[in-house]
C-alpha cells in the first residue's frame, strides 16, 4: 500500500512537470501566431471601421471605398482580369499536361523543363519582357510585323485588358499544370482499359474517363489561377496603369499612395479576401470530392498512350506555350541587358556589359536591395520552416488540446492576397508604440506569414510519413522526447525540411505584392527595385537587374533538385 | 511475487471504451499473449503498459511500484521496458549496430562494452555480418531481427510485442514465431505479445488472453483455451468449432438430429437452451456403425473439401437440419450423398456461455 502510494504521488509529480513545459510551449506558439496571422488580420477588418484620425467607428471607409464607379469598375476590372487568364492559362496548359503525363509525346522532360522556367519567372519579368516584345510601335513583334508586311503600325499593343490577360495568363498557367499532371499521373492505365475493352476508342476514353478523373484538379488549378490574377500586383501596374484603367490591386496601391489613406484601402480590401475565401473553398471542396481526386494511388501501371504523328503536333504546341512563355521573353530580355539602348536591336556596336556594371556596382541601392531580397528572404524562410515544423509536430503528435487551430493558422495566410496582407501588416505595427514601418522586421514577418502555408504543409506531411513508432521506439528504450527529436526526427526529416525552406526561400526573393506596401528607404528590395526602374523606363538595367535575380536561383534549384529530385518545385508548390 | 500487475485497467476515448475491467497479473519470465481480433483493445493495453496512454481507471504495477494510473504515469523512457512495433521503427538513419546499440548509449555504456553486447546479440539473432548495413538494404525478416536485437540487448524487465510478425509473409512468419519463443527461453524477460494470429499466440505463449470488445473473455494456457474454450467467442475464435444447442428434456438433452444422456454431457443439469462446442477433430467418421463408447449418429454428408492434411466434411444427421463439420485423415474418402455414421464423444462437448 504505501509503495502504491509513493508511486502515486511519484506518478502525479511528473506529470505536473510534462504540463509546465507543454503550458510554455503553447503560449510561445500563440504568441507567435498572434504576431504573424491574427493581429494582422484583426487590425485589417478594424482599420477599416475606424476614422483616419480619431480611430471611432466608422462607415466612412466604406462608403468612400466604394463611392465612385471608376472604384467599382476596378472592382469587376479584376474579376474579368482573373476570369479571362484562368482560362487562357487553362488553354495553355491542359493540353500540355497531358501531353507529358499520358502520351508519347516527344522531349516531355524538355517540356516540364520549360515549364519550370516559366515557373521561376516572376510576374514583372515576363511583364517586362512582354512590353519590350509588344510594346506598341517599338515592341519587337510589332517591329517585325512592320518589317514583314510593310505595314505603318504594328497589331500588338500590351497596354490593354487583353495584353495583360495573356501576360498573366503565361506566367500562371504553372499552376494548372502542376495540377493537371499530379490527377493524371495517378489514373492508371487500367481505367482506360477497362474503357477501351467496353469499346471505347482513344478519344472517347480521354473524353469519358480520363478527363473527368483529372477534372476536379483542373478546376482547383484554374480556381487558383483566378484567385493569382486577382491579386497579382506588379504586372498591373506596370501595364493597366499605362492603359489606363484600374483593378482592385492597383486601386489599393493608390489608396495607399500620398497621402496613405490605409483605413480606406483596408475597407476595399475585403471584397478581393472574401473572393478569395469563398474560391479557395469551392477548390477544396471540389478537390477533396471522394473517388475523385484520391483516385488508386498506385495500382496498375500507367503506359503511354501512342499518338502516332499528332505526337509531333503536341511536341509542336507545347513549343509554341514555351516560345511565348520563355524562348522570346528571356531571348529579348537577354538583348536588352547588353544593349546600349535597346530599341536599337542586335548590333555589335550596341553591345555593352555597362548594364550589369551599373547595378551591381553603381547605382546606389540596386546592388543593396538584391542582398536585402535574399537576406530578407532567408529569415522568413528559416522562421517559417521553424515554426511551421514546430506546429505540425504538436499537431500531428496532439501534444496540445485544440490542436488543429494552430494548423488552421498557419494555413489561413494563404488565402490572403499578398497585397490585402501588407495592408494588415501596415495597420498593425506601423503606428506606434511598435511603428516597424520601414524597416528590415515588419517585412521578414510579413513574408515568414506569407509562405507559413507552404511551411506548414510541408512539414506535415514529412512528419505524417514519419511513422510515430520511430520515436516511441526511442522512448520505450529511455531516450526523452528531445533526443528523439534529435536522434531520430530531424536526421530524417532534414532533406524535408531542406525542400521547404527553398520553396519559400526562392518565392520569397522575388515576392513584390506585400513589399511594395512595406518597404523603407534603407529595405528596398529587388523586386520593388525592378519595379521602380520600370517606372522609369530603364529597360537595360531593369533586365540586367532581372537576370541577375534569376541567375541567383539557378544554384538554389540545383541543390533543390539534388536533395529531392528533379520535379521538387512543380510537385511541392501544389498544396 | 508477480511481475507486473493489471488492475481493473479501463482505457475510453470520449464514451467508447476501448478496454474495460482488465485485470492480468504476469509471473516474472511469463510469455503471456493478448489475442483478439482487430479493435478488441489489446494494443491499447499494450500501450498503457508501455507508459504512452495513461489509463482511464485501474492501476498497473512493476514489481510492486505503482507505474500507471489515472493521476499519473511513469514515462515510457523511465520504466525499463522495451518494445517491438508493427513497424518495426527501426530508424532508417542509422545502421544496425547502431540501432542496436542505441538503448545502451542511452544507458551510458562505454564504447567498448556496448560493442560487445552489440556483437554478442546480433550473434545471437544471426545478424552479426550486417552489423554496417542501413534498414533500407535489409529484408523484412532481418529487419525483424535487428528490431528483436534492439529489445533485448537493453536487457528489459518486460519485453513488449505488439503484432511484430504481421507485416512478414506466411513462411517467415512461421519461423520467426519459434525464433521469439526460442529468444524468450533464452533471455527468461517477461513477455507481453499482441496479436490477431491464434497460431503465433499458441505457439509463442505460456498463457494467452482472448480479449473481445475490451473485456478478457479468457486467460489460459494455449491447450486449455482449445479444450476447454469457456465461452461462444473463445470456441469460434481459437480454431475451428461446431456449436451445438440443445434442449433438457427429461433425462436426456436434445440436439438436432440426435440425443445425449443428460449424465454423459458437462453442465446439462440447468434448464433451456445450452450451447456446446464441438471440434471437428473429436468427431469419428466411418461407414459402418461404431462400436465405441460415443454416441453413435447416422448422417448423411453434404459437402466436403480436401485440404492436404485432412478432410473437411460436412455431415448432416439424418432427421437433424444443419450439418455437423467433421474432420478426418486424407485416407478416409466418402462421396458427397454417402450414408455414414458419426461417433461423438460427449465428454468431447464443451459448454460454452
Amino acid at each position: 500500500m504505501a509503495a502504491s502510494s509513493a508511486g502515486a504521488s511519484r506518478g502525479s509529480i511528473l506529470r505536473t512537470g510534462r504540463w509546465d513545459a507543454t503550458w510554455l510551449l503553447w503560449i510561445a506558439i500563440i504568441a507567435i501566431l498572434l504576431i504573424l496571422v491574427v493581429s494582422p488580420f484583426v487590425y485589417l477588418v478594424l482599420t477599416s471601421f475606424q476614422a483616419e484620425k480619431t480611430g471611432d467607428f466608422t462607415l466612412s471607409n466604406y462608403a468612400t471605398a466604394y463611392g465612385r464607379a471608376r472604384y467599382i469598375d476596378a472592382l469587376f476590372n479584376s474579376l474579368q482580369l482573373g476570369a479571362g487568364a484562368a482560362i487562357l492559362a487553362g488553354v495553355f496548359a491542359i493540353p500540355l499536361a497531358w501531353g507529358v503525363a499520358r502520351t508519347d509525346m516527344p522531349g516531355r522532360g524538355f517540356t516540364r523543363m520549360l515549364v519550370l522556367a516559366t515557373f521561376i519567372t516572376p510576374p514583372y519579368t515576363g511583364a517586362v519582357a512582354w512590353i519590350l516584345l509588344a510594346g506598341p510601335n517599338a515592341g519587337w513583334l510589332n517591329r517585325f510585323y512592320m518589317f514583314a508586311t510593310g505595314a505603318e503600325a504594328g497589331p500588338f499593343n500590351i497596354y490593354s485588358f487583353t495584353g495583360l490577360v495573356v501576360v498573366i495568363a503565361l506566367y500562371s498557367f504553372p499552376y494548372i499544370f502542376i495540377f493537371t499532371t499530379a490527377a493524371l499521373e495517378l489514373v492508371s492505365s487500367e481505367m482506360e482499359d477497362a474503357a477501351n475493352i467496353l469499346g471505347a476508342g482513344t478519344w472517347r476514353t480521354m473524353r469519358r474517363v480520363t478527363l473527368p478523373l483529372a477534372l476536379p484538379a483542373i478546376l482547383g488549378g484554374l480556381i487558383i489561377c483566378f484567385l493569382e490574377a486577382i491579386a497579382l500586383f506588379a504586372s498591373p501596374a506596370m501595364i493597366a496603369i499605362p492603359a489606363r484603367f484600374n483593378v482592385v490591386t492597383t486601386q489599393l496601391f493608390q489608396f495607399f499612395g500620398n497621402p496613405v489613406r490605409v483605413e480606406v484601402a483596408a475597407a476595399y480590401a475585403m471584397p478581393l479576401l472574401g473572393v478569395t475565401v469563398l474560391l479557395i473553398l469551392v477548390q477544396r471542396l471540389i478537390t477533396s470530392r471522394k473517388g475523385f481526386a484520391t483516385l488508386t494511388g498506385k495500382g496498375g501501371e500507367r503506359r503511354p498512350i501512342r499518338l502516332g504523328p499528332w505526337r509531333w503536333v503536341v511536341f509542336g504546341y507545347a513549343m509554341l506555350v514555351a516560345t511565348l512563355s520563355v524562348f522570346l521573353p528571356y531571348v529579348f530580355l537577354v538583348q536588352s541587358s547588353l544593349a546600349k539602348a535597346w530599341g536599337r536591336g542586335f548590333s555589335f556596336d550596341n553591345l555593352t556589359l555597362r548594364n550589369f556594371n551599373f547595378v551591381l556596382f553603381e547605382h546606389a541601392t540596386a546592388a543593396q536591395s538584391v542582398i536585402n531580397s535574399f537576406l530578407y528572404a532567408a529569415a522568413a524562410a528559416t522562421a517559417a520552416v521553424l515554426i511551421t515544423l514546430g506546429i505540425a509536430y504538436i499537431v500531428t503528435r496532439r501534444l496540445v488540446p485544440f490542436a488543429e487551430v494552430l494548423g488552421f493558422l498557419c494555413v489561413a495566410p494563404f488565402v490572403i492576397p499578398g497585397v490585402v496582407l501588407a495592408i494588415g501588416f501596415y495597420a498593425a505595427y506601423a503606428p506606434p508604440p511598435l511603428s516597424l514601418y520601414g524597416t528590415a522586421l515588419i517585412l521578414i514577418l510579413a513574408f515568414t506569414t506569407r509562405f507559413l502555408p507552404i511551411g506548414y504543409v510541408n512539414a506535415s506531411a514529412a512528419l505524417r510519413s514519419l511513422n510515430p513508432e520511430m520515436e516511441e521506439a526511442v522512448r520505450v528504450l529511455g531516450g526523452s522526447r528531445v533526443m528523439a527529436l534529435r536522434r531520430v526526427v530531424a536526421p530524417l526529416l532534414k532533406r524535408s525540411l531542406l525542400g521547404a525552406w527553398l520553396l519559400i526561400f526562392i518565392p520569397a526573393t522575388r515576392e513584390l505584392s506585400s513589399a511594395i506596401f512595406l518597404y523603407g528607404p534603407n529595405t528596398k528590395v529587388a523586386s520593388v527595385m525592378i519595379f521602380d526602374m520600370s517606372e522609369e523606363g530603364n529597360f537595360e538595367y531593369l533586365s540586367a537587374l532581372a537576370l541577375i535575380l534569376q541567375l541567383l536561383t539557378l544554384p538554389l534549384l540545383w541543390i533543390g533538385q539534388r536533395a529531392l529530385g528533379r520535379d521538387f518545385m512543380l510537385r511541392r508548390t501544389s498544396t | 511475487m508477480s511481475k507486473l500487475v493489471l488492475k481493473n485497467v479501463s482505457r475510453r476515448y470520449g464514451t467508447f471504451e476501448a478496454v474495460a475491467d482488465f485485470s492480468l497479473e504476469l509471473q516474472k519470465g511469463e510469455f503471456v499473449s493478448l489475442l483478439g481480433p482487430s479493435g478488441c483493445g489489446k494494443t491499447t493495453t499494450l500501450r498503457m503498459i508501455a507508459g504512452f496512454a495513461p489509463p482511464s481507471t485501474g492501476t498497473i504495477e512493476m514489481d510492486g511500484q505503482q507505474i500507471s494510473a489515472p493521476s499519473g504515469v511513469v514515462p515510457p523512457e523511465r520504466r525499463r521496458m522495451s518494445m517491438i512495433f508493427q513497424s518495426y521503427a527501426i530508424w532508417p538513419n542509422m545502421t544496425v549496430g547502431e540501432n542496436v546499440g542505441f538503448g545502451l548509449q542511452v544507458r551510458k555504456m562505454s564504447r567498448a562494452e556496448i560493442d560487445r553486447r552489440v556483437d554478442a546479440i546480433l550473434d545471437v539473432v544471426q545478424m552479426r555480418n550486417l552489423k554496417g548495413r542501413y534498414p533500407s538494404e535489409l529484408s523484412g525478416g532481418q529487419q525483424q531481427r535487428v528490431a528483436l536485437a534492439r529489445a533485448i540487448v537493453v536487457e528489459p524487465e518486460v519485453l513488449l510485442l505488439d503484432e511484430p510478425l504481421s507485416n512478414l509473409d506466411a513462411n517467415l512468419r512461421e519461423e520467426m514465431r519459434f525464433e521469439i519463443r526460442r529468444l524468450h527461453d533464452e533471455f527468461k524477460i517477461t513477455t507481453v505479445y499482441v496479436t490477431h494470429d491464434q497460431s503465433e499466440a499458441m505457439v509463442t505463449s505460456d498463457r494467452i488472453v482472448v480479449m473481445n470488445k475490451g473485456r478478457i473473455e479468457q486467460v489460459d494456457a494455449p491447450h486449455v483455451l482449445y479444450g476447454r474454450p469457456r465461452s461462444r467467442f473463445v470456441a469460434g475464435f481459437i480454431g475451428r468449432t461446431n456449436f451445438l444447442e440443445g434442449m433438457r428434456n427429461g433425462g436426456d438433452v436434445r440436439f438436432d438430429g440426435f440425443t445425449a444422456p443428460s449424465g454423459a454431457v458437462e453442465g446439462a443439469n440447468g434448464t433451456g437452451e445450452l450451447l456446446y462446442s464441438l471440434r471437428p477433430q473429436a468427431v469419428g467418421l466411418s461407414g459402418q456403425k461404431p462400436t465405441g463408447p460415443g454416441l453413435a449418429v447416422e448422417a448423411e454428408i453434404t459437402d466436403r473439401a480436401y485440404l492436404g492434411e485432412y478432410w473437411d466434411y460436412q455431415a448432416r444427421p439424418l432427421g437433424g437440419a444443419k450439418p455437423i463439420r467433421v474432420s478426418t485423415a486424407p485416407t478416409s474418402v466418402f462421396e458427397v450423398g454417402s450414408h455414414v455414421w458419426l461417433e461423438i464423444d460427449p465428454a468431447a462437448m464443451v459448454r460454452v456461455e
